[in-house]
């Protein structure tokens, strides 16, 4: 048997200016065939505009266990959302 | 269901005081319907069952190509046959969504195809049945598809996430293949008599096979229980088969059709039907290999991979040769 091609993670820009989204994965020997591959996993009905693909093996994350660390500080930091400030209605919208 | 009979190495289910601290924080975040993802602490025998299970439903994915590609150089009309063509394209889509999921959890693409070409993983049983006429191929998308629906749409919830993902994948693509098998056999019924007798030809062959699909009742089974305590499984095999029975009876009848079980009858009492049982006998013959098209589905799969090495052989040689272009480009620039 051939060795097994590489995988590829797929990213999908949808019709409405968003971002490239997340959508899966896929094997493909090289970029070129994984965009291929991924017009025809992924955009059967219309579902994108744009594809990127990146081998998976190029992609760096946190950790679950670091979960705590990494995302724990924000929680203490209600101020950074406009809701924590009571401005009186006669200010009018702000 | 596509997944069938499928086991969790559990002797029984075990209570939250008698697991050990990781295992019962793991427990209480599928209790409080958070989502699982691959490189997170799971335990082996969570990690196992869903392998088994998400690559068994992506091989019946695979083979279930098979008896509607039987038909594509035989539809009845361009059209039928561009909507064919579509329907089993998107099926070697799902087999694809699904293979990743189950590659998220450590076992690799070959590995999978090697259980599936050795006959080591099972697929599901319904897709060892021959498709004698085009009626079968509309019975295929509205009972096969129709059941497959029932068992995929509770598993959008399942623990797992990326097997829920996948599934809202599938789920959103599937309803097409239901709904056009039904438009076929509408047409067929509204067509001579002898089309019409193909259509009740093929619902009395597809019946049974159809409701066996959920596999036997399982509210016995600790692997039933323990995929339940998992959220791998939501619902019973029974509750899926009836639900399907009472969704899937007005159907036939609408179509003019008679469903070929004598105990078939509404209860009003239950607020369902009744039915018969399916011959489990059949069902564990099938299983076991010995349907009516094992062999020649497992030889179908086996040629179409073995007959394209040349093509993935060429794809990569082709891969290598334009990275050693591009480096050797590079040398020369710098």
């Amino acid at each position: 048997m051939s060795s097994e091609w590489p995988l590829w993670e797929v990213f999908i820009r949808g019709q409405h200016g968003l971002n490239h989204r997340h959508v899966g994965s896929l094997h493909a020997p090289d970029a070129e065939m994984a965009i291929n591959n991924a017009r025809d996993v992924y955009t059967r009905r219309n579902e994108g505009v744009s594809i990127w693909v990146v081998r998976s093996s190029e992609i760096t994350a946190s950790a679950p266990s670091e979960k705590g660390p990494l995302f724990d500080p924000s929680n203490s930091k209600v101020y950074r959302h406009p809701t924590f400030f009571d401005i009186p209605d006669e200010v009018g919208h702000m | 269901m596509y997944a069938q009979m499928v086991k969790t190495d559990a002797a029984r289910v075990r209570s939250l005081d008698e697991m050990d601290p990781v295992e019962r924080a793991f427990q209480e975040r599928v209790d409080a319907g958070q989502k699982i993802e691959p490189k997170e602490w799971m335990p082996e025998g969570y990690r196992k069952t869903l392998v088994r299970q998400i690559s068994q439903h992506a091989h019946s994915e695979i083979v279930g190509q098979l008896p509607e590609g039987n038909w594509i150089s035989r539809a009845p009309t361009l059209e039928r046959k561009a909507i064919l063509l579509a329907k089993v394209q998107d099926e070697a889509g799902h087999g694809l969504y699904l293979y990743c999921a189950a590659e998220t959890l450590g076992i690799s693409r070959d590995q999978m195809y090697e259980q599936l070409h050795s006959g080591k993983a099972k697929y599901s049983s319904i897709f060892n049945y021959p498709t004698l006429t085009w009626a079968d191929i509309g019975a295929i998308g509205w009972l096969v598809d129709g059941a497959a629906i029932m068992n995929q749409v509770p598993l959008q919830r399942c623990s797992y996430g990326p097997y829920a993902r996948a599934m809202v994948r599938i789920c959103k693509e599937e309803s097409f293949h239901q709904r056009q098998g039904y438009d076929a056999l509408m047409r067929m019924v509204k067509g001579t008599p002898a089309q019409k007798a193909m259509v009740q030809d093929a619902l009395n062959r597809w019946w049974w096979p159809s409701l066996m699909m959920f596999g036997p009742s399982d509210d016995a089974s600790v692997h039933s229980a323990q995929s339940m305590a998992w959220k791998i499984k939501q619902n019973s095999n029974d509750e899926l088969r009836q639900k399907f029975v009472d969704q899937t009876v007005p159907q036939a009848k609408y179509l003019g059709l008679t469903v070929p079980d004598p105990d078939l009858k509404w209860n009003e009492e239950k607020g369902g039907h009744d039915f018969g049982e399916p011959d489990w006998e059949e069902f564990f013959n099938v299983i076991a290999g010995n349907g009516p098209c094992n062999a020649e589905r497992l030889d179908a799969r086996k040629k179409a991979w073995n007959d394209g090495a040349w093509f993935r052989d060429g794809l990569t040689a082709h891969a290598e040769k334009a990275a050693d272009r591009r480096a050797a480009a590079k040398i020369a620039a710098e």
